[in-house]
């Protein structure tokens, strides 16, 4: 039995104490916007944030979250006030299959807090999510857009 | 917006009707006239493609699938268009296959790949909204007794201007539902067009910022089970034995059952641990035949085909062999192409409940007819108690398309030997890496001949590989006395993929050689690797004859005036007519594919021999319409990450009968600080026949940056991927 804190609730989740973060946060604790894309950290699409940073929850076992604080895609917005991020993906109409996109995003809203005014190096350096369908060309205008919202 | 099913304990329950936005078939009988079908809250259906709500928004209905591309947009813009209603009160519904079915596939074609969702469907869901519009219409003026011809409507307003009435069209729906459909439904002129034609805004984006947007793998349902499954490794394998006892005291675990021939898969409460048993699960495997085929064994095959006396013949003119002989000049180059994966971001699932009397199929696919048949197939039940209810897709590219022995069929024979328990089937990466449905693989030898003048004067392309069709509709190929003509896509002799040049002598054929291999549809098809060899070829003819490539090019398609209107509109807007800056060097590359004219011009600079930096990409699209502007520009940007991967990263190698691929670490797919500026000219000239945007303008990436890179380098590179040469995307 481990106690998780997702997104300010704090969730009782009876798993093995290996079973990837990914996989409580999706089959426990039944958010399913942190999605499943390779299972080795590869593609991001599993990004959340433990206790305010990026990381790919496919590769983080549950025993090793403690008291840390997750947010998912779904904690990222304050109420119905969406994340500048989420506004600025809503604008430039980043997604296109949308599956990616939750990691994406949060791997983003990571990298703006990081670093407020990210350089276009920056974004290179940070960004290494997989997206197949392609929507860099938007994902890029979208953080500089993002970027410029205090 | 989609409509996202819900699962409720009573829908689950009555399960036909009113699940992922389906139809509710009650058919109401009124005393007179026609019959009025209803959708699942009640409101009446105009045309089958209309549903008119009484607070005046609109449902239109699409059986395309949306797996990125911006399918249902675009499909609601044109019936919108016609319709004549209020665009920000549209929303989409999904018919399922079974509704279809049992109204004589009232919706059409289901089948949504070669770029076809919007080009041809484009003309009768258009007279679906106009229908609509016109019954609308009639019904506010029968209320009114006066003519239709002096009510006009807009905006989901119908207006009585000479009486100053107006009433809405969830006012008039139910009395419009009534009347018969009319027979004779003109259409707009497209220059008239105010939604249609528009950079209007997707209807499924906020969904996908905040995670409330329900893919195939999401779906939970009450009393759900997981499964993860192991089909043999080796294709054509079978299962000898598995030791189902090692694992069935694991938490959760809950079944283990053999799919099939040659497929094992653990049921267990959780997807998680029905892996985790998986990977624990000792399984015998028969490897059949294939067992030692590896990737130079097909290469050998394939290239003894290069020179084969016996070939399909896709595309002639003049005599090949005799203007070869006498050419002043012979230039001859061989050219390879790989096995690739779809590597979709969503592995492929599915989500069966079956039962004696029923079976239903959730989850992604292309084409839902298909999965339908599939479901049918293996659920042994007839077409009345089978249905599939399709969601929205992680990424498709072809590979959620039909294919024999695949995701859906294992889903429903899991969920058979469960029955009443929705069974939700993932595939690990590992399995969709492993089981692919591969772009299929492909040598060329191209020879050509110039005269003393450097003219072009003979031809010979000779392909030399896999079928997709041989494999996936063999009936086409038994129909053309065994040829392919998917083979030929890009240099075929008439067509949506004709050839864009006039060479008077001239042959392209294709010695078929099948492997064991499955091949699929991927995101563009044979345009991939046809683009690379004849475009990359024309640069090594262009040479050889001491021209410059465009010039060498534009002497060819002086009867092919739309394939040369975007090649010249890419030469104009890279600036090709000066020269690039310093350490900049570019290419081009232009084609017909699924009807639409493409070119790609590039600029690209390399350092250390090896590390190239794509800068920027002008592409140019002929797609005859433009339904939406904004996110055909996204397709185009899209199609060379897709397209740029496959030519630097991707290739699916076969030892030991297998893919030995496993997962992205050693299948990379392009990050956001290797993508180019891509610069989109859409150019669309109108005329009969509507062109595809998904994937044209993909295979025109690929041979514009190796032209570039030759031109950077002195190194002609005619083999994909490009990491086999040692040569990175920086």
């Amino acid at each position: 039995m481990a106690r998780l804190t997702v997104n300010g609730k704090s969730h009782e989740v009876d798993v093995d104490p290996t079973t990837p973060l990914l996989w409580v946060i999706r089959e426990q604790v039944g958010l399913t916007g942190t999605k499943y894309g390779c299972g080795v950290a590869q593609c991001g699409a599993c990004t959340v944030h433990v206790n305010g940073l990026p990381m790919r929850s496919c590769q983080v076992p549950v025993s090793a979250v403690g008291d840390a604080k997750i947010t998912t895609i779904e904690g990222l917005a304050s109420g119905k006030v969406l994340h500048k991020v989420q506004k600025a993906w809503i604008d430039h109409e980043v997604p296109q299959c949308g599956y990616c996109q939750s990691g994406m995003i949060m791997a983003v809203a990571a990298l703006l807090k990081a670093k407020p005014k990210p350089t276009d190096a920056d974004i290179d350096a940070s960004i290494t999510n997989i997206c197949r369908c392609g929507t860099f060309q938007q994902v890029r205008a979208a953080i500089h857009a993002a970027a410029k919202v205090a | 917006m989609t409509t996202i099913p819900k699962f409720t304990r009573r829908s689950f329950l009555i399960s036909s009707a009113a699940v992922g936005g389906g139809l509710a078939l009650g058919l109401r009988l009124p005393p007179f006239g026609p019959a009025v079908v209803r959708a699942a809250d009640g409101s009446p259906e105009i045309t089958v493609w209309v549903v008119i709500r009484p607070d005046n928004s609109t449902a239109v209905r699409v059986v395309r699938a949306e797996m990125g591309q911006g399918t249902i947009t675009g499909l609601a813009q044109l019936v919108a268009e016609e319709l004549e209603c209020d665009w920000n009160r549209v929303s989409i519904e999904y018919p399922t296959p079974g509704e279809s079915v049992a109204r004589k596939r009232a919706w059409g074609e289901f089948s949504t790949g070669g770029s076809r969702g919007i080009r041809q469907s484009h003309e009768y869901v258009r007279k679906g909204g106009a229908a609509a519009r016109m019954m609308l219409v009639q019904a506010a003026a029968n209320e009114w007794k006066v003519p239709a011809s002096e009510c006009t409507a807009s905006n989901s307003v119908i207006t009585h201007k000479a009486s100053g009435r107006k009433t809405t069209y969830g006012k008039v729906a139910e009395a419009a539902a009534r009347l018969e459909q009319p027979k004779d439904v003109p259409l707009k002129d497209p220059k008239t067009w105010k939604i249609a034609g528009k950079p209007l805004k997707r209807l499924d984006t906020a969904k996908k910022v905040n995670g409330t947007m329900i893919y195939g793998s999401d779906l939970k349902m009450p009393g759900m089970l997981n499964a993860a499954i192991r089909d043999c490794p080796v294709f054509g394998g079978k299962v000898k034995s598995f030791d189902a006892a090692r694992v069935s005291g694991m938490r959760g675990v809950k079944k283990v059952v053999q799919v099939g021939d040659s497929g094992v898969a653990v049921v267990a409460d959780t997807w998680w641990q029905a892996k985790t048993a998986l990977d624990a699960l000792p399984i015998v495997w028969d490897e059949g035949a294939n067992a030692k085929v590896s990737s130079a064994d097909i290469a050998e095959v394939l290239k003894a085909g290069l020179d084969a006396e016996q070939a399909f013949v896709g595309n002639q003119a003049g005599d090949a062999k005799a203007a070869l002989a006498g050419a002043a000049k012979k230039i001859e180059a061989v050219y390879a192409y790989p096995f690739q994966n779809h590597a979709c971001m969503e592995p492929m699932n599915a989500t069966v409940r079956w039962t004696p009397e029923r079976c239903e199929m959730w989850g992604p696919t292309q084409n839902g007819e298909g999965a339908f048949a599939q479901v049918l197939a293996a659920s042994g039940l007839t077409s009345d108690k089978v249905d599939v209810h399709n969601v929205m897709l992680g990424g498709g590219f072809g590979r959620r398309g039909t294919y024999p022995d695949d995701y859906v069929g294992q889903a429903v024979l899991i969920a058979k030997q469960m029955p009443g328990t929705p069974v939700k089937l993932i595939w690990s990466r590992e399995e969709d890496m492993a089981h692919g449905k591969y772009h299929p693989v492909m040598q060329c030898k191209l020879v050509g001949g110039l005269d003393a003048g450097g003219n072009l004067t003979g031809l010979h392309m000779r392909l030399s590989g896999q079928s997709i069709l041989a494999a996936v509709r063999p009936e086409v190929v038994q129909a053309q006395k065994g040829r392919d003509p998917l083979t030929f896509q890009g240099v075929f002799e008439s067509g949506e993929h004709s050839f864009g040049y006039t060479v008077p002598n001239l042959m392209i054929d294709h010695a078929m050689r099948n492997t064991h291999v499955p091949p699929g549809f991927w995101r563009g098809v044979n345009i991939n690797q046809n683009a690379v060899f004849i475009e990359c070829f024309m640069d090594e003819l262009a040479e050889a004859a001491g021209q410059d490539p465009v010039e060498f090019r534009r002497k060819l398609m002086a009867k092919h005036p739309r394939n040369l209107g975007v090649l010249n509109a890419v030469a104009d807007k890279i600036g090709w007519s000066k020269p690039a800056s310093k350490g900049v060097y570019r290419g081009v590359a232009q084609m017909k594919a699924f009807d639409s004219f493409v070119a790609a011009a590039c600029e690209i600079s390399v350092k250390d021999g090896n590390k190239v930096k794509v800068h920027r990409i002008v592409a140019a699209t002929d797609p005859g319409y433009a339904v939406n502007p904004a996110q055909i520009e996204r397709q185009v940007a899209g199609s060379f990450v897709y397209g740029l991967s496959a030519l630097f990263f991707q290739e699916c190698t076969v030892k030991d009968g297998r893919i030995e691929q496993t997962n992205f670490h050693q299948y990379n797919s392009m990050r956001i600080a290797q993508m180019p500026k891509v610069e989109t000219i859409l150019m669309p000239t109108g005329g009969p026949i509507w062109g595809g945007i998904g994937e044209p303008t993909i295979c025109v990436a690929a041979p514009a940056v190796l032209n570039a890179f030759y031109r950077a380098t002195g190194k002609r590179i005619r083999s994909v991927p490009l990491k086999n040469h040692g040569i990175e995307l920086v």
